[in-house]
């Protein structure tokens, strides 16, 4: 078994939108809801749902971007939410994000070497020459050339981009890298090259990956453990492989019933999700799922089912569970 | 005589560094009740192509070769013309239902206004179709929602308000560029079955355009493989899919990972990546633009443009080294 490099526990971030009406206390949206998973080191971590799942937002929790409602993050034993500004400054250096968009992410004004390095200035960390030398094993190890150091963002394509992107994050030479949706903007052929890239960097150099998509067919590809989100919570999480085969919740199977797959003579026609994702305002008192599940019945309206472990080091978050893996 | 039948079809665009060749010569035939798919990689053509049909290029760009519909030329319709067309007999779905909407009118109004324009409807008329279009299109709570506007729809029920305003005519084809990109798996799902009922009860045609193979697979019975302005191999989606032809169609398969598939080679595999980049349209090579990133790649092949050569029935591969790359699967 290998080392718990991150603990998050019962995490939850709460945003409290504008009042719609005098006479109504303003809205609250529980973005992440008590959320807890742990990474171990050198391994992938996925995180699957729909769009305001809370994905992003669990991933700026991890980053400590911003602070928690309620819950932990701990790295390396340390707890980021209550860690003295320059203390966090430092720890910094052990986990670094990438982010979906390759040309977002980079300013247009800045050298390429400037944004690589740049993290590495903000540290304190190494003068001129190191720095310097740092990034071109920096660029050197995403399959870029030194003398890319000294061009622009936008003379390079989306998936160099998106390179550039992971050698920002690998200069401070991270433990974890929390990187969300980090190939969905690119092609098929350049998609592949990214993945591979960074599988080649985990494997070379032992990272562990919080890795968030969409798309459930790039995480199975990546991750070791994934777990499925649904309206801030997750519902099931597991060995990615596990899961994928037999998901123990009728959400992860909706999701993976829904993804088209290109083999011939597929054709569609099966079960399909009605509907679409409710509200993260108006929590129902039952499981969140149960509008659109088509095995949920009156207790799943009044009684949230907790997450519990099943088989095979998976947990789900569904009363029906059991049965879901015997059918 | 087809619905539609393209020849030949030619699209040069005003690039910033001279003119970029973004559709060279694309040819194919669409029944009314048939459905095609155009799929390949961002910048090969796929939106061009479908522009170019509607009359739609951006400013500066030049057509050459023939669109006919109903045995019509197209391209040598006056704007008027066209404009009577687009909305009417043909319409289109884009990715981002935000702006293809208006955002200062209620989706109601939108639906209605071509039923007014085209079919001549009052609009009260206009507004009782409308609302069984969008109650046909699965927007929840219909009729009452024909009063909403864009902004206070989700991405799924925005797409379902702009494939009712495509349907408000009853067009011949239809045409959906990356109608699901934007979108949720699952409702992505719902969206293409509803547009796959839709194009059978009504016997319409249809062109879905997508970068996903999966989507293409199950949603369509032909498919057009596109790579740097080209169709490189076309036929129905079983026979393709169970036997691709052209070096580019097997290494865009090759590289998508795949639910089931699990990490090829116990844990530690690699994606089967093409390497390389799409090449320059503002500077293509001679001869096969797929040449430089292809493994079965000749000299013969950088000569001239290979032409379409047969596979099997109705499935053809532009190789000029189609026989070695079907022998080499042993
Ligand atoms: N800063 C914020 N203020 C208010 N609501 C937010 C904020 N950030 C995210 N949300 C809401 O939280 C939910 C989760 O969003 P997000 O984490 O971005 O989801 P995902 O990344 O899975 O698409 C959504 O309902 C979103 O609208
Ligand atoms: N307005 C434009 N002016 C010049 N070139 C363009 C314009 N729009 C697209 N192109 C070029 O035309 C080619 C084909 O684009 P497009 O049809 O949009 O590709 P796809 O839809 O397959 O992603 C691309 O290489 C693109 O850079
Ligand atoms: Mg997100
Ligand atoms: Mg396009």
């Amino acid at each position: 078994m290998s080392e718990i490099l991150l603990e998050a526990r019962d995490l939850a971030r709460h945003y409290r939108l504008p009042r719609t009406s005098l006479f109504h206390p303003s809205p609250v949206v529980r973005a992440v809801d008590g959320v807890s998973f742990e990474l171990l080191r050198g391994r992938s971590f996925g995180i699957v749902g729909e769009s305001g799942c809370g994905k992003s937002t669990l991933a700026r929790l991890v980053m400590a971007l911003e602070p928690p409602s309620a819950g932990s993050v701990r790295l390396l034993g340390c707890d980021l939410t209550r860690l003295p500004a320059g203390e966090l400054r430092r720890l910094r250096s052990q986990f670094q994000m990438v982010f979906q968009d390759p040309f977002g992410s980079l300013d247009p004004r800045h050298t390429i070497g400037r944004a690589v390095g740049e993290p590495l200035s903000l540290l304190g960390d190494a003068d001129g020459a190191a720095r310097a030398e740092r990034v071109a094993e920096a660029l050197a190890a995403v399959g870029l050339s030194p003398a890319d150091r000294a061009k622009y963002p936008h003379e390079f394509s989306g998936g160099q981009r998106q390179r550039i992107a992971i050698a920002r994050a690998l200069i401070t030479r991270p433990a974890l890298i929390v990187a969300d949706e980090p190939v969905s903007a690119l092609d098929v052929s350049v998609r592949a090259q990214v993945l591979n890239l960074m599988q080649d960097l985990q494997d070379r150099n032992g990272l562990t990956y919080l890795f968030i998509s969409h798309d459930l067919a790039v995480v199975e590809y990546v991750c070791d453990e994934v777990a499925v989100m649904y309206l801030g919570r997750i519902v099931e999480r597991g060995p990615t492989q596990a899961v994928f085969r037999r998901p123990a919740h009728p959400y992860s199977r909706a999701l993976l019933d829904a993804v088209p797959r290109p083999e011939p003579g597929r054709r569609r026609r099966r079960r399909q999700l009605a509907g679409q994702v409710g509200s993260a305002t108006e929590r129902p008192a039952g499981c969140a799922f149960a509008p659109r599940c088509p095995l949920a019945e009156p207790r799943c309206r009044t009684q949230a089912p907790a997450l519990r472990p099943l088989d095979e080091g998976r947990f789900a978050a569904c009363h029906f569970a059991e049965a879901m893996l015997a059918g | 005589m087809s619905l539609l039948e393209v020849n030949a079809l030619r699209v040069r665009l005003r690039g910033p560094d001279g003119p970029v060749e973004a559709v060279r010569g694309v040819s194919f035939s669409l029944d009314r009740g048939q459905t095609m798919g155009l799929v390949g990689e961002s910048g090969c053509g796929k939106s061009m192509t479908a522009l170019a049909l509607l009359g739609l290029l951006p400013e500066g760009g030049l057509l050459h070769g023939s669109v006919r519909f109903e045995g019509r030329e197209l391209t040598q319709l006056s704007d008027r013309e066209l404009c009577r067309l687009r909305g009417n007999r043909i319409a289109m779905v884009f990715q981002e239902p935000m702006t293809a909407l208006n955002p200062l009118h209620s989706i109601g109004r939108q639906i209605a206004e071509p039923l007014c324009l085209h079919r001549g409807l009052s609009s009260e008329a206009a507004r009782g179709v409308a609302g069984e279009l969008l109650h046909r299109v699965g927007m929840p709570d219909a009729r009452a929602r024909l009063d909403a506007y864009p902004h206070q729809l989700s991405g799924g029920q925005r797409q379902r308000a702009l494939i009712a305003m495509a349907l408000a005519c009853e067009p011949d084809l239809l045409i959906a560029d990356e109608p699901t990109t934007a979108l949720d798996v699952t409702i992505q799902a719902q969206i293409l079955e509803l547009i796959v009922d839709l194009v059978h009860e009504r016997g319409m045609a249809l062109i879905l355009i997508s970068h996903d193979l999966g989507v293409i697979a199950e949603t369509v019975e032909r498919v057009a493989v596109m790579y740097a302005g080209r169709i490189v191999e076309m036929g129905p989606v079983a026979t393709v899919f169970g036997r691709l032809a052209h070096p580019y169609s097997r290494g865009l398969f090759a590289a998508i990972p795949r639910i089931g598939g699990g990490r090829s080679g116990g844990g530690r595999g690699r994606l089967a990546a093409i390497p390389g980049r799409v090449p320059d349209l503002a500077a293509l090579p001679t001869g096969c633009a797929f040449a430089d990133r292809c493994g079965h790649a000749q000299p013969v092949c950088r000569l001239a443009e290979p032409p379409p050569l047969a596979v099997g029935p109705e499935h053809w591969a532009a190789c000029g080294r189609l026989d070695a790359v079907l022998a080499s699967d042993g």
